[in-house]
């Protein structure tokens, strides 16, 4: 079975990037750039996983994640945070909001391919 | 016995006294010493009544008039059984109001009155000078027994000299004792113990001396009783009328004397002494007066014709060749007429500093003295001084008066005129108490007609014919009015002339005290202080200092303790008293309690006196006396100074704290900006370098050649992105640091703004844009930096070009000159920026929006700021241009900084 991963990022290179990598590894890959619109492009998706940035336009990626994990469509969904800042305190944030598990920027592409399966084969 | 060594035993006894006084000061002061505030202490300083008159008069007393003498003791004991309720009354009021002196009690009543201040000190001063005479003239008269060679010389003449000398030594003695330092309070625990130990000289004194003549002299109790039965003593008759006239005046001077005021009610410490002081007191006058009839008797029959019965107590073992007892006789004299003088100096220099010098030097010199108050302590010069004088000046009268009189006359006789001329402020100071409707008026016009009728018909003819008033007004009256004859007022012939001038004196000053008083009304103040007197025990069931009725706010208690202990040492007070009260914070409620403790809390620190005054002003007390003021005069200039630096010292460190703040807020400002910065450079370094790893990862890993070109590109693009990025970083550091080296030079406006559109068309080159310019207006030539200035239109026109969401996107130039400067405005039509961020949008890292993929780090507009800036002048957001519009200010001929 393949898995659907719907991939939320702002920066059109990135999220091509990813896009390339986990297609080409067998998921089924959507892409959405908005931030404000973002919760409701979960919904309409319903992905076996969630890429999520930290850092979208106008909207905080914490704040998506949070509300998804107040809502039980989604709470249990495995989300895969994303951020450029890579503080540690931004991983904890993240942590704390919900994340299932949080790369920093760069990253290498058998890493995320990596997580990827991790995650969806939970 | 030389005449040296009693010299020197005089000299050593008063060196003992001085230790005494000066080991109790210094230890009372270092911590409590409680029995020395006993009743037995202060029991035994009451005893200053007992003066040289009583010590060596009372048995020439007994001598001349029989039992006479026992109506000097007999008033006092009278007054303390009988009367204690009236004493207590007047320790109470002396202890409230502060009271330093018979005078300041009469004053304090009639609504603080300086004018009744002076009367009393005149009356006191006066009537006190024959009986400080006396004192002169028992202790020459004593020094002359020893003087004169035994055994033929028992007749003592006046030595003047000696006398003189006597005046000079208590002088000194008692400005030693009583004016070393000014006590805000009038206490002088020390003086008050040296008297206690005068007062046992002299009693054991006497009893030694009693003891020798009725065991020694004669053969005991039973021989004296026949002896006296057989002398002259027991013929005398006891005449009615002036036994009630003395013990009625004796008991008049126990209260109204100044040193008897001063040991009563002044150096009072604890009103619980009086009970004792009520009965211990006459068993005093008991012993002191036990073997007065005894030594008489036996005097009047050992010694020759003609010896002063005065001395007796004296002559009498001398003439037995006891010099030990003579000497011991001899010290309790002594004592007795040092401790009177002392105390009554020391009472008398305060009226007269107080309410005479004082008054006169503040309004002598007020200019020097509101100036001189800014010199610490020279108030506190003058009073000090001002007593000094008083001492010498009072002693100084009690010699003229002694040489005067030609110191003939028997003591007795000189201390009853004393005692006549105090007792005229016995109808104030008793109407004052209990009278509430006694007014000022009334106690000036009786004391002054009192005072004026003792002077005329006894003190003044004390001088004798001729002296003063002249022989004839004795026998016709003066001009001639029969009726105004000195020993005949009103033609009351045949009287005794001590009863004579008592009962014209005190009934004519009654009678004007009483109309007076009815007649006239009380002032406010006065009132108030009635009040506060006739129903001092009303007020004291509240509180002891009677502050019950007081409005004194706790803050400004809490602000002015705070001036005198301190913020903190005040602060712990108050939450200290907050917590007891059951109170959080630090405000108790003001109990009258409280307000005592506080005050003797500050009188620790600024003395009694202004403690007294500051508290008395905030619990709404109209109760200053001139005490108050003088201290306060003197004690304000330091606390002001000592206030203003604080006050300086506070603002120093308000101000630097103030400081401190600013700095830390800015500190804390610029971390986390630069937190923030940090972050925001992390976030753009690494965006485009995602990319760039993920798609060389792609492209090594080989993927289909038509992706390969495209993933190359977006490689390229965004290594020349963060190439770009880390060129503004750069040049944005180098503009912050104001490092930058500016090229100065002439250019031509219009051909500058060309480049900048020829520039920016690289800017999403696929969006065609319609420019309006005004090359007329454009066409100048300004003085600047051209490349730099180019650069900042660059980066508007391209952040036009990018972000312009019109269908139709217009970009307007307007150039303006004004003056010296140059207006340049970029206006497109499209939406503009929101008025919420249009003054963030010259922020570093500021982009509002990462929805065009044009790749700025949102430094732009950042970067033109300190341009603009560097160039001397100004960009800025342009609000109501119907799109987005910036305006740039610069000056039209920019000169290098000097």
């Amino acid at each position: 079975m393949t898995a659907h991963v719907l991939l939320i990022e702002d920066e059109p290179n990135i999220a091509e990037a990813i896009r390339f990598i986990l297609t080409r590894d067998g998921c089924r890959v959507s892409t959405h750039g908005g931030g404000v619109d973002a919760v409701a492009a979960v919904h309409a998706a319903r992905p076996d996983l969630l890429i999520l940035d930290l850092m979208l336009p106008g909207v905080s990626g914490l704040d998506i994640l949070a509300t998804l994990r107040a809502d039980p469509a989604t709470e249990a969904l495995p989300v895969l945070m994303l951020t450029a800042k890579g503080q540690d305190r931004d991983r904890e944030a993240a942590e704390r909001a919900g994340a299932s598990r949080f790369m920093s920027k760069p990253f290498s592409n058998a890493e995320i391919i990596a997580s990827v399966r991790d995650l969806v084969a939970r | 016995m030389p005449f040296n060594i009693l010299v020197l035993a005089c000299l050593a006894y008063v060196i003992v006294l001085f230790l005494v006084a000066f080991m109790v000061e210094r230890r009372s002061m270092a911590g409590a010493l409680p029995w020395l505030r006993s009743p037995l202490v202060y029991t035994l300083s009451l005893s200053i009544y007992c003066t040289a008159w009583t010590f060596y008069g009372a048995v020439g007393y007994a001598a001349r008039s029989g039992l006479e003498f026992l109506t000097i003791y007999l008033g006092p004991t009278l007054v303390f059984v009988g009367w204690w309720w009236v004493l207590r009354k007047l320790v109470r009021i002396g202890r409230q109001q502060r009271v330093t002196s018979i005078a300041d009690l009469i004053s304090s009543r009639y609504g603080k009155s300086n004018l009744l201040g002076v009367i009393v000190t005149v009356i006191a001063v006066v009537a006190a000078t024959p009986y400080i005479a006396l004192q002169l003239q028992s202790v020459t008269l004593s020094f002359g027994v020893f003087a004169s060679a035994p055994p033929e010389g028992w007749v003592v003449e006046g030595n003047d000299s000696t006398s003189l000398w006597v005046a000079c030594g208590l002088a000194l003695f008692t400005i030693l004792f009583g004016t070393r330092n000014l006590d805000a309070k009038e206490q002088h625990t020390g003086v008050v113990t040296a008297i206690a130990v005068e007062a046992v000289v002299k009693l054991v004194a006497l009893l030694a001396v009693g003891i020798f003549v009725v065991w020694g002299l004669a053969d005991g109790p039973a021989d004296i009783f026949a002896r006296i039965d057989a002398s002259r003593i027991a013929t005398w008759d006891l005449q009615p009328g002036r036994w009630a006239g003395l013990m009625f005046l004796s008991a008049a001077a126990v209260i109204c004397l100044p040193r008897m005021f001063q040991v009563l009610v002044v150096e009072n410490a604890d009103e619980r002494h009086l009970a004792t002081a009520s009965w211990a007191f006459p068993l005093y006058l008991f012993a002191m007066s036990l073997f007065v009839v005894p030594i008489a008797v036996v005097g009047l029959q050992m010694m020759p014709e003609g010896s002063n019965p005065d001395l007796f107590v004296l002559t009498l073992p001398l003439s037995q060749g006891q010099g030990g007892l003579a000497m011991l006789a001899f010290l309790g004299g002594f004592s007795s007429a040092t401790s009177m003088v002392i105390v009554a100096a020391i009472a008398l220099a305060t009226m007269v500093s107080n309410h005479i010098v004082m008054p006169l030097w503040l309004r002598l010199r007020p200019a020097q003295a509101v100036a001189g108050a800014a010199v610490s302590g020279d108030v506190r010069r003058v009073v000090l001084l001002a007593r000094r004088f008083s001492i010498a000046g009072v002693l100084g009268l009690g010699y003229a008066y002694y040489r005067l009189s030609g110191g003939s006359s028997s003591l007795a006789s000189i201390g009853l005129i004393s005692f006549v001329g105090v007792a005229q402020i016995l109808p104030a100071m008793m109407g004052g108490i209990f009278w509430r409707g006694a007014t000022r008026v009334g106690a000036a016009l009786g004391l002054t007609i009192g005072f004026a009728v003792w002077a005329y018909t006894l003190f003044l003819p004390s001088f004798g014919p001729d002296a003063v008033i002249a022989a004839g007004v004795f026998a016709e009256g003066p001009f001639g009015l029969h009726w105004l004859r000195p020993r005949a007022l009103f033609g009351v012939e045949g009287l005794d002339p001590l009863l004579h001038a008592t009962f014209w004196s005190l009934v004519l000053n009654a009678t004007a005290f009483c109309i007076g008083s009815i007649l006239t009304f009380p002032g406010p103040v006065e009132r108030m202080q009635g009040a506060a007197f006739v129903n001092v025990f009303d007020a004291g069931a509240a509180g002891p200092q009677g502050w019950a009725g007081g409005k004194a706010e706790a803050e400004d208690l809490l602000i002015m303790a705070q001036r005198i202990l301190g913020e903190e040492a005040a602060l712990a007070l108050f939450e200290a008293e907050a917590r007891m009260q059951g109170k959080a914070g630090y405000l108790p409620d003001a109990t009258p309690g409280f307000v005592e403790g506080l005050e003797r809390r500050l009188a620790g620190s600024v003395g009694a006196a202004t403690a007294h005054a500051m508290i008395s002003q905030l619990a709404g007390r109209v109760a200053v006396t001139v005490e108050d003021l003088m201290a306060v005069a003197n004690e304000t200039a330091q606390i002001m100074e000592y206030s203003q630096q604080l006050e300086a010292q506070r603002e120093e460190l308000t101000r630097t704290a103030r400081q401190l703040r600013e700095v830390n807020e800015k500190l804390t400002q610029l971390s986390v900006q630069k937190d923030a910065f940090l972050s925001q450079i992390s976030h753009e370094l690494r965006t485009p370098m995602t990319s760039i790893r993920a798609f060389s990862e792609i492209l090594m890993e080989g993927v289909p050649p038509e992706m390969a070109g495209q993933y190359a590109r977006i490689v390229h693009d965004e290594a020349i992105r963060l190439t770009r990025l880390l060129d503004d970083l750069l040049d944005l550091s180098v503009l912050e640091n104001g490092s930058v080296q500016l090229n100065l030079g002439l250019t031509n406006l219009q051909q500058l703004l060309d480049r900048a559109v020829q520039a920016a068309s690289h800017t999403r080159p696929e969006r065609e844009f319609t420019l309006h310019r005004n090359p007329a207006a454009e066409n100048m030539f300004i003085r600047t930096d051209g490349d730099r200035l180019a650069q900042v239109f660059i980066n508007l026109i391209s952040n036009a070009r990018k972000y312009c969401d019109a269908a139709r996107p217009e970009l307007r130039i307007v150039v303006r000159h004004r003056g010296g400067r140059v207006m340049v405005d970029v206006i497109d039509n499209g939406s503009g920026i929101p008025k919420a961020s249009q003054a963030l949008v010259f922020e570093k890292f500021a982009r509002l929006t990462d929805q065009t993929r044009a790749g700025g780090a949102g430094l732009g507009l950042a970067i033109c700021r300190e341009v603009m800036g560097s160039l001397g002048g100004t960009i800025g957001y342009l609000p109501g241009q119907g799109g987005a519009a910036f305006r740039v200010t610069l000056p039209l001929r920019l000169e290098k900084a000097a």
